[in-house]
């Protein structure tokens, strides 16, 4: 059929490509499709929570035998922590939106010294739970879903490091730190999941 | 020929083939790698089809024990399903979505080499099952309890759950890559409707996966925490709940039918418009009616669990037959698109065609199994085995081979032989119903899915027989299709850049196009840049025409 076609002519008007940059960034643009296929995730854990919870006979809780879960001393206070964070993180972003590169990275390291003090926290409160992953279905669903957020949060933290490790090259400018503000959207995130987990876990009884 | 002046010129660097294939990031190659790792893991997969239907074929155990049955069963809808219909169709969709849009590339070209690159590896360790004790043998639904520790004790499934969590990062990946892609690297002039359907159906696709893919993810890790760290989601024994599992399951595999689907869809609406010579009835219809299915496919999933006596029937069955309505518009949309066009019956065009009356029947029966009180009976029989069948093969495995057959120009700048793809559509066609067709009947005579063996007093002997030999009529038209390919691909017929007169920007540039896609491309004003540019003159003079019409000149 395409012994007879016309040959196509180019002609003047044919527009040279482009490369448009409108509009958000693309590596931003794929962080947040990213953090939504992250935010389902955790939907279908939480959804896991919520229905253990749902068929669950008895008082809703740690096992037999084992403490109650309690905020203090060491739940709220790393939750304060992770939070704080965030604000370190965005006054790193804050940063180097004036250019301030080195600001940038101190408020990077103090965000990367908060999270991985969050983590240290969180492992300290596992061996004092008194219960594990096998005891049945509380066990079972606070041991994933908070081990799947701290997974979460040491991803963050590799992320900081390689920020902090750049930043120390001298790699960000005003312009050009689209990386700081991708990360920075992923480590608000995974806060927000905490916030969320925290006040299922502790307040939703 | 037709050939267009917008052909570039400059070269790429060279290295060796083989590095050049394995550290590709160009989204044509990576494309060409998911096509050609997905046919391979197809060919596996329909050999252990094969074993399923020649076990079936006459009553008694020939020669499969149950244990192997149930394998071969699960990892043929495993494979066939994760690791061919869909990355098959993402690898179309990875070579000509760029181009259909006028771009040099994917929006993150090594994210889409890491994809690509977890399927094999996925797919070798699901497959790796075999050598370990066993492979999974739940059914490719996996349910608990049976899934479960208790009941399944080999490796098979755990490497099956940890294959399929690659895969399923692998398509998050790709959704990721195509969204961005679609959004931030249209050419100037392509305005979200003037993309090709094709786009569109893939963007709706990758919204899909990227929103039901990790909640299949999150249901396989704690199937997985179940299996080996002593965990109670889905045992009852222990405080969990086995229905759990079905929801999480089907809140993604709902989707997963329009994931496999749409962008076969997609492909039939390029190819129909190229070959009836109309553009494409309703185009913003269609688009809205692709979107409602997507947005739909989120509230139907319990339909799968209506005998489970734990889901609220009427909403579900009601949402899922609402979908028979944005479906219904598509339909519309094609028979309205071939009526009075000059219909040319290429094979591509032929492969489209059997695309639309398959996936009909296929739908038709997927409304009557919306009604509960029809699924109640026909729930784990036949039927439903035959109605899969009519969309997954009759729809989407119909789409790849018209993809395979319209888009092969491009690929290599040559064409496939037209009388040995017209075999190859009628044996497949006829050796489909065969093999498809008896299960409808089989079902609503009660005969359940997923069984090996069955007493000859049921009187579905002679169905069953009817059936194998259709499954081996399918498996003998790959034969022509092989033969085809690799004659083509050696020695086949050199046609040029646009062999078809297609309508698109990828018939714009070169076949094989070059690394960076176009030196210039055609100014783009509607979503036939390609027909516009062919037809300037045709268009200038009916703009001539019709300003002298207005200005009162001659009558």
């Amino acid at each position: 059929m395409s012994a007879n076609a016309p040959a196509i002519r180019a002609s003047d008007d044919q527009l040279p490509i482009s490369h448009r940059e409108a509009g958000m960034p693309t590596p931003l643009v794929g962080m947040l499709l990213f953090i939504a296929s992250e935010v389902m995730f955790f939907g279908g854990l939480f959804a896991s929570y919520f229905n253990a919870r749902a068929v669950h006979i008895g008082v809703w809780g740690p096992p037999e035998g084992a403490p109650e879960l309690e905020i203090l001393p060491i739940a709220l206070p790393i939750t304060i922590i992770l939070v704080a964070s965030s604000f370190t993180m965005q006054f790193g972003i804050w940063a180097i939106r004036r250019g301030d590169q080195r600001a940038m990275r101190n408020w990077t390291l103090l965000t990367l010294a908060l999270g991985v003090t969050f983590l240290i926290g969180q492992i300290y409160d596992y061996t004092t739970l008194g219960f594990g992953i096998s005891d049945g279905a509380f066990g079972t669903v606070f041991y994933t879903l908070t081990g799947f957020h701290g997974a979460h949060v040491f991803g963050g933290a590799v992320g900081l490091t390689i920020l902090a490790a750049r930043a120390s090259q001298g790699q960000f400018s005003k312009q050009n730190h689209v990386a700081v503000e991708a990360i920075s959207y992923y480590w608000h995130f995974v806060d927000v999941v905490w916030i969320a987990l925290f006040s299922t876990l502790y307040f939703l009884r | 020929m037709a050939t267009t002046t917008l052909t570039p010129t400059a070269q790429s660097y060279r290295r060796s083939w083989v590095m050049e294939w394995l550290t590709t990031v160009d989204h044509k190659k990576i494309g060409i790698l998911y096509i050609v790792n997905s046919f391979l893991f197809f060919f596996a997969a329909g050999i252990l089809a094969l074993l399923v239907r020649s076990e079936l074929a006459v009553p008694g155990l020939q020669f499969l024990d149950y244990r192997t049955y149930n394998q071969a069963f699960t990892m043929h809808g495993t494979i066939m399903i994760f690791l061919f219909v869909v990355p098959v169709l993402s690898g179309f969709a990875n070579y000509v979505v760029p181009l259909q849009l006028g771009a040099p590339d994917m929006a993150f070209p090594r994210i889409n080499a890491l994809s690509f690159w977890f399927l094999p590896l996925g797919g070798l360790l699901i497959f790796s099952g075999y050598l370990f004790g066993g492979a999974a043998a739940e059914g490719w639904t996996l349910y608990t309890p049976l899934s479960g520790g208790t009941y399944s004790t080999g490796v098979g499934t755990d490497l099956w759950l940890i294959g399929l969590l690659l895969v399923g990062t692998a398509s998050i990946l790709g959704s990721v890559n195509f969204i961005a892609t679609i959004f931030k690297m249209r050419a100037p002039g392509m305005t979200l409707f003037r993309m090709p359907i094709l786009v569109w159906t893939v963007l709706v696709t990758a919204t899909l996966i990227l929103l039901a893919t990790p909640v299949l993810a999150a249901g396989m890790i704690a199937l997985f925490i179940d299996r080996n760290y002593g965990g109670s989601f889905f045992d009852p024994n222990t405080g969990g709940n086995p229905i759990l599992w079905q929801h999480l399951f089907w809140f993604f595999g709902h989707p997963e039918v329009y994931i496999v689907i749409l962008p076969a869809m997609g492909v039939v609406s390029e190819i129909l418009p190229v070959f009836t010579r109309r553009p494409l009835f309703g185009y913003r219809a269609f688009v809205f009616a692709t979107i409602a299915i997507g947005l739909l496919s989120f509230s139907v999933w319990a339909h799968h669990m209506f005998t489970t006596g734990q889901v609220f029937l009427p909403f579900f069955s009601f949402m899922t037959a609402l979908i028979a309505i944005p479906t219904g518009v598509k339909m519309f949309n094609w028979l309205a698109t071939l009526w009075r066009g000059s219909i040319v019956f290429a094979t591509p065009m032929l492969f489209a065609l059997g695309f639309l009356s398959m996936f009909l029947i296929g739908g038709i029966s997927g409304v009557m199994l919306s009604a509960p009180a029809v699924d109640f009976h026909l729930q784990d029989t036949y039927f439903v085995v035959a109605h899969l069948h009519y969309v997954f093969f009759g729809g989407s495995v119909f789409g790849v081979f018209a993809a395979t057959y319209y888009w092969f120009p491009k690929m290599t700048g040559r064409r496939l032989n037209e009388p040995l793809g017209k075999v190859h559509f009628w044996m497949h066609f006829v050796g489909f119903n065969l093999a498809f067709f008896p299960q409808h009947i089989l079902g609503i005579q009660g005969m359940p899915r997923r069984i090996a063996d069955y007493s000859p007093d049921a009187g579905w002997t002679i169905l069953n027989l009817v059936s194998t030999a259709g499954a081996f009529l399918i498996a003998a038209s790959i034969l022509p299709f092989l033969v085809n390919v690799i004659a083509t691909f050696i020695n086949g017929e050199k046609v040029g850049d646009d062999p078809w007169e297609g309508n698109t920007l990828e018939w714009a540039t070169s076949s094989p196009p070059p690394p960076y896609n176009f030196d210039k491309l055609p100014p783009i004003r509607s979503e036939r840049p390609v027909f516009d540019l062919r037809h300037k003159h045709d268009a200038d003079h009916v703009a001539a025409a019709d300003a002298m019409v207005s200005e009162g000149g001659p009558a």
